[in-house]
């Protein structure tokens, strides 16, 4: 049971897709733009991500080694497929709003970086629970990320108006905003890493003996 | 920076140099140009210096106090990014345009990359593109000059680029309006005699070299003088060099010692690199101006230049 709750804390926290690992940058910046669109993307994502990891999960003593890329990626897109005629079915306008990336989720690196390095060579209960807390992590990152371009690029909040006589930061919406964010969010969530590891053995000296480090 | 150099036996040469005593140099050899500014556009533009410059000072202080490092304010860097992004805007911009403008600067663009010395971009340049992004609106209406009541007008740039106007006559302007600064246009690139003086000053104290300036002016020049509107060889070449902010950016910006190359040849890539973009952008680009981008993006490529003209090592054949 603990290796179960690690296995899905992990995703949430040192090896968050977005923030530790640094995968699936692509849907990332380009749908981050609002929170429905961050919500939908992530639960897309998260669904797609458990159904591959239980199956690849049950079947990793039946895929030959020297085809395995090939089959997970058929099994990848089998979800994507289901996901996309899902959305198409019952929320039309999110599947408008997030265009080309629903299909793109087959190519997403989140997905086959769990399916060939954690899927393909664990039993299916911590396979389920990696798949759960990397899903997770992704929705939250992507949505703390659209939270912020939000508010300030178009002062609302999941398309509520938060404040009216306000002129917004337009940049934020535009694609240089998503990667000044995730820039800035990331060298926070660094802070917090060494702000935690402080004390303790680690690799990063928070000043590296009184200079400034920048190489 | 750390104050734990090794210091080897004497004898030492010293120049009396310092990073404060470059930044101020560059600093009062703006000043002119904002004096001009402020005669032309009014104390709107003396407004908008003084909070840009106060802006990006108490960013940096407030920065450098939260990461626990020393204070520096007094080195000069924090004021001149202050002053060169007021140099970029236009004088009838509301006064949070600045403030924002110097946060971002000093914040994101000069100390998330370690400070003076570590940052890869401009910071003036840099918060001027973010502002341009922003907002647009703001960020392209520029009054004209010599009216009380912020009347705003289109740039000589602007009104070339709309195809209002063909040539410089029937701007109703001369070279000598365009020289003196009477023009509408950010505030402290218009007056070009005041910032020329300015550059002969640094030139000859050494602090900043030809190449850049050199390689950006006549690039831009040529290259619209080349390929002008009317035909081959038929551009005009003093109006494209006094028209925009090419003497603001050549001189000052395009010549910053942390976001450019070290070597005389890189600078000189450098400079005609920001002219070929600068005529680029201005020629097929969305944007009637293009010397802050050009800039922006060589600053992209300095690593890279100073990695292939790496000057040859003393007695080592190639």
């Amino acid at each position: 049971m603990k290796r179960l709750i690690k296995e899905f804390t992990k995703g949430i926290t040192i090896e968050n897709p977005t923030f530790g690992l640094v995968l699936g940058l692509c849907p990332t910046l380009a749908v981050s733009t609002t929170v429905i669109n961050a919500l939908g993307m992530g639960i897309a994502a998260t669904f797609v991500l458990i159904g591959s990891n239980i199956i690849i999960s049950a079947a990793r003593h039946f895929i030959p080694g020297r085809i395995r890329l090939p089959v997970f990626i058929v099994i990848i897109a089998t979800f994507v497929t289901i996901c996309e005629l899902l959305m198409k079915a019952y929320f039309p306008a999110l599947n408008k709003a997030l265009g080309i990336f629903v299909p793109l989720i087959v190519v997403n690196c989140i997905i086959l970086a769990r399916a060939e390095a954690f899927a393909s060579r664990n039993p299916l209960l911590p396979s389920f629970f990696d798949a759960l807390g990397m899903g997770f992590g992704f929705t939250a990152a992507l949505t703390i990320i659209a939270l912020v371009r939000e508010i300030l690029g178009a002062g609302s909040v999941a398309g509520i108006k938060l404040i009216g006589h306000w002129e917004p930061i337009t940049v934020m919406v535009l694609a240089p905003g998503a990667l000044l964010t995730l820039g800035l969010l990331m060298a926070f969530t660094n802070l917090l890493k060494i702000k935690r590891s402080k004390g303790k053995h680690s690799g990063i000296e928070r000043k590296a003996g009184g200079c400034s480090v920048w190489r | 920076m750390p104050d734990k150099l090794i210091v080897s036996v004497s004898p030492h040469i010293h120049s009396h140099e310092s990073t404060p005593k470059v930044m101020w140099s560059v600093f009062f050899a703006l000043i002119p140009a904002g004096i001009v500014g402020v005669f032309i556009f009014g104390l709107a533009a003396l407004k908008i210096i003084i909070i840009s410059v106060l802006s990006c000072l108490v960013t940096e202080a407030l920065i450098q106090k939260l990461t626990h490092r020393r204070i520096s304010i007094g080195d000069g860097s924090a004021v001149l990014t202050g002053l060169l992004l007021a140099y970029n805007l236009s004088s009838n911009v509301p006064f949070w345009i600045p403030v924002i403008g110097g946060i971002f600067a000093i914040a994101v663009c000069k100390q998330a990359f370690g400070g003076l010395g570590a940052n890869i971009f401009n910071p003036a340049l840099a918060a001027r593109a973010f502002l341009l992004a922003s907002w647009p609106k703001h960020m392209t209406g520029f009054s004209k000059p010599f009216s009380p009541d912020a009347v705003t007008s289109a740039t000589p740039l602007a009104m070339l680029k709309e195809g209002k106007v063909a040539d410089l006559v029937q701007s109703g302007l001369s070279y000598m309006d365009l020289f003196l600064g009477k023009r509408s246009g950010c505030l402290g690139e218009v007056c070009i005699l005041v910032l020329l003086i300015g550059a002969v000053y640094l030139l000859w104290r050494g602090y900043i070299w030809w190449y850049t300036p050199a390689g950006f002016i006549l690039t831009l020049g040529g290259l619209s003088w080349i390929f002008g509107v009317g035909g081959f060889f038929k551009g005009d070449f003093l109006f494209s060099i006094l028209a925009g902010g090419v003497i603001l950016g050549a001189f000052f910006m395009a010549t910053d010692y942390v976001t450019t190359p070290i070597t005389k040849k890189g600078q000189l890539i450098f400079g005609i690199g920001c002219g070929v973009i600068t005529f680029i952008i201005r020629r097929f680009g969305g944007y009637p101006e293009g010397i802050s981008y050009s800039i922006l993006m060589m600053n992209a490529t300095v690593p890279l230049i100073d990695r292939y003209v790496r000057p040859r090592r003393y007695g080592v054949k190639k």
